[in-house]
């Protein structure tokens, strides 16, 4: 579990300079994107304090925002910012912060829009000893807002146990029927021999 | 009505309703089970079953340094290596801060184009067995030995070339290969274009794939599909012209769309997109850089700080994403593979609904699905 530092640093630095990119891969304010700036600002504007920007880089964002928000929030990405699909749906497992983080990267097919990626991010609160579905480890689903997330929700849940409230169909996908394990992307779960 | 004999119940209405399984065993459904529920000939629902090939990637790539994750990671999909492994070449170089030289950006472009090809020929040619055109499954095999004899000159292996690292290409092309690689791709060119008079001319495809599976604009887009199967539904996206990267917006290329979004556009848009990338290849040929290094030189264990990235390109099968989240370790925290085969599944059960069984097959096959890359 040596491995598993990194949560505090990677949000760390935002939260105490907040929209400043502090992201060590951009630079300088001056340097920061205009638009993507400006797709950031709608955001913040609208929603004030319940998002936190993560990093504006070129073509990329990165919004922080707590689960009681989310589908709110989502709703607003859909309808009035024309992001029409998410292109995955990842689960991080940060066993130190006591959390797992779920990633929306939502993209879109409309021309002005269709070079940027919006990453929506949002935590679930991570049980040591986990039973999927049944535990606290659950989120709301955004499946009703951007129909593309059903299978990739169905994945998460399997390989992280995060339980999306209101998804339809929330059984399993890659794994066996009778997978007995921890989900197996969790840091606690190691692979033989390694 | 009298009185049924002991022992004989009167049908219920579900018992109309048959639950068929398809696969995993069976080849007309790849490396899955598709679980159709059947009212006579015509299918009632669709559920997929994927995972019969999950290897866990993802997961391994935990445990591996940035370097000795390359071979693996192209195990999804090995016709089609060189692309899987691009997202993930252009993701390392921008959180370690590599700059790749002018002439190794070409020869990834004529790589990743060249492996486009290969995967969209092994992939005609299954489509082409399992709506019975046997000549189908014979020519691209044959054709495809073309493009692999060229990535073999310029990797050593037929099929998991391994060839891209973080900061360039692994080695150079060979000396005569830009002569090889123009008469071979002139050749290949002139044998595609005959696929159009014995298959997409063909009657009895044409009987069983225009109108089958309609796929509708606006539901292409929030179902999130990707590649030709949104292209065959008229959107026009595609990574390489929407979000270039490498040296794509300097060569001469068009995106291909069509409008019907039915199972035939679905199954010409992959080929349209082979004739293109033979303009690609010959245009990146002429624009090369005639010398020049092709890699960067890396440290052992090279390490990124507390930085994530999302990087995607355009592969045979639409928009491949790797999200890499780097933890200053020489492993990655956490490697994330948004590939196009697991993004346009969901588009199965939908198309599926209230199509005819014998139809499944030119329907499954033609969304470019491959089992193995959407398992991971």
């Amino acid at each position: 579990m040596s491995n598993t530092q990194n949560k505090s640093n990677l949000n760390g630095d935002v939260h105490i300079h907040k929209n400043t990119d502090s992201n060590s891969i951009d630079k300088k304010e001056d340097d920061r994107p205009e638009f993507e700036t400006n797709l950031a600002n709608t955001l913040l504007h609208n929603f004030g304090e319940k998002i936190k920007i993560d990093f504006i880089k070129k073509n990329r964002i990165k919004v922080n925002v707590q689960k009681e928000n989310i589908v709110e929030i989502a709703k607003f990405i859909s309808l009035n910012m024309k992001f029409d699909h998410a292109e995955a749906v990842t689960g991080i497992d940060y066993p130190e912060q006591n959390e797992i983080e779920v990633v929306y990267h939502l993209g879109s097919y409309e021309d002005n829009l269709s070079n940027q990626i919006l990453a929506l991010s949002t935590s679930a609160i991570r049980e040591d000893d986990p039973t999927p579905g049944s535990d606290r480890t659950k989120l709301p689903s955004l499946r009703n807002v951007f129909y593309s997330v059903e299978f990739h929700e169905r994945e998460c849940f399997e390989m992280l146990g995060v339980y999306f409230e209101n998804h339809p169909d929330n059984r399993r996908l890659l794994l066996p029927e009778d997978w007995a394990d921890i989900p197996p992307l969790r840091k606690d779960f190691k692979i033989k021999g390694r | 009505m009298s009185e049924l004999p002991p022992g004989i119940k009167l049908e219920k209405e579900d018992d109309k309703i048959m639950t068929l399984n398809v696969g995993p065993q069976h080849p007309g459904s790849g490396h899955m089970r598709i679980i159709v529920k059947i009212d006579g000939d015509y299918i009632v629902s669709c559920d997929p079953d994927p995972g019969y090939v999950h290897r866990g990637e993802e997961k391994m790539a935990e445990y591996r340094n940035y370097i000795t994750n390359i071979p693996h990671l192209e195990r999804p999909v090995i016709h089609d290596s060189c692309n899987i492994l691009y997202p993930y070449c252009l993701g390392v170089e921008e959180i370690l801060g590599l700059e790749v030289p002018e002439r190794a950006k070409y020869i990834r472009v004529i790589a990743s184009e060249l492996n486009r090809c290969v995967y969209t020929l092994y992939w005609l040619a299954i489509y082409g067995i399992f709506l019975g055109h046997s000549t189908m499954f014979m020519w691209p095999t044959g054709d495809r030995e073309l493009l692999i004899d060229l990535l073999e000159k310029l990797s050593g292996a037929r099929v998991t070339h391994a060839y891209f690292i973080p900061g360039g290409v692994r080695n150079d092309m060979p000396a005569n290969f830009e002569d090889v690689c123009i008469r071979q791709i002139n050749y290949f060119e002139k044998r595609i274009k005959q696929y159009d008079s014995i298959f997409y001319s063909n009657p009895i495809l044409k009987s069983r794939t225009i109108k089958t599976g309609v796929l509708a604009q606006q539901d292409a887009i929030s179902l999130g599909a990707t590649g030709s199967v949104l292209r065959a539904s008229g959107v026009d996206f595609d990574v390489r012209k929407k979000e270039p990267y490498d040296v794509y917006d300097n060569l001469d290329f068009q995106s291909n769309t069509l409008k019907s979004g039915d199972s035939y556009a679905r199954s010409k848009i992959p080929w349209l997109d082979m004739l293109e990338s033979c303009r690609i290849i010959r245009n990146a040929l002429e624009k090369i850089p005639k010398s020049g290094s092709v890699r960067v030189k890396l440290k052992p264990n090279p390490k990124a700080g507390n930085v994530e990235t999302y990087k995607r390109v355009e592969s045979g099968r639409g928009s491949l994403g790797m999200y890499i989240i780097s933890n200053g370790k020489p492993e990655p925290y956490r490697v994330k593979i948004s590939v196009g085969s697991f993004r346009n599944l969901i588009c199965l059960p939908y198309l599926l609904k209230g199509e005819k069984l014998g139809n499944m097959p030119a329907v499954y096959w033609s969304l470019n699905y491959w089992p193995v890359e959407a398992d991971r």
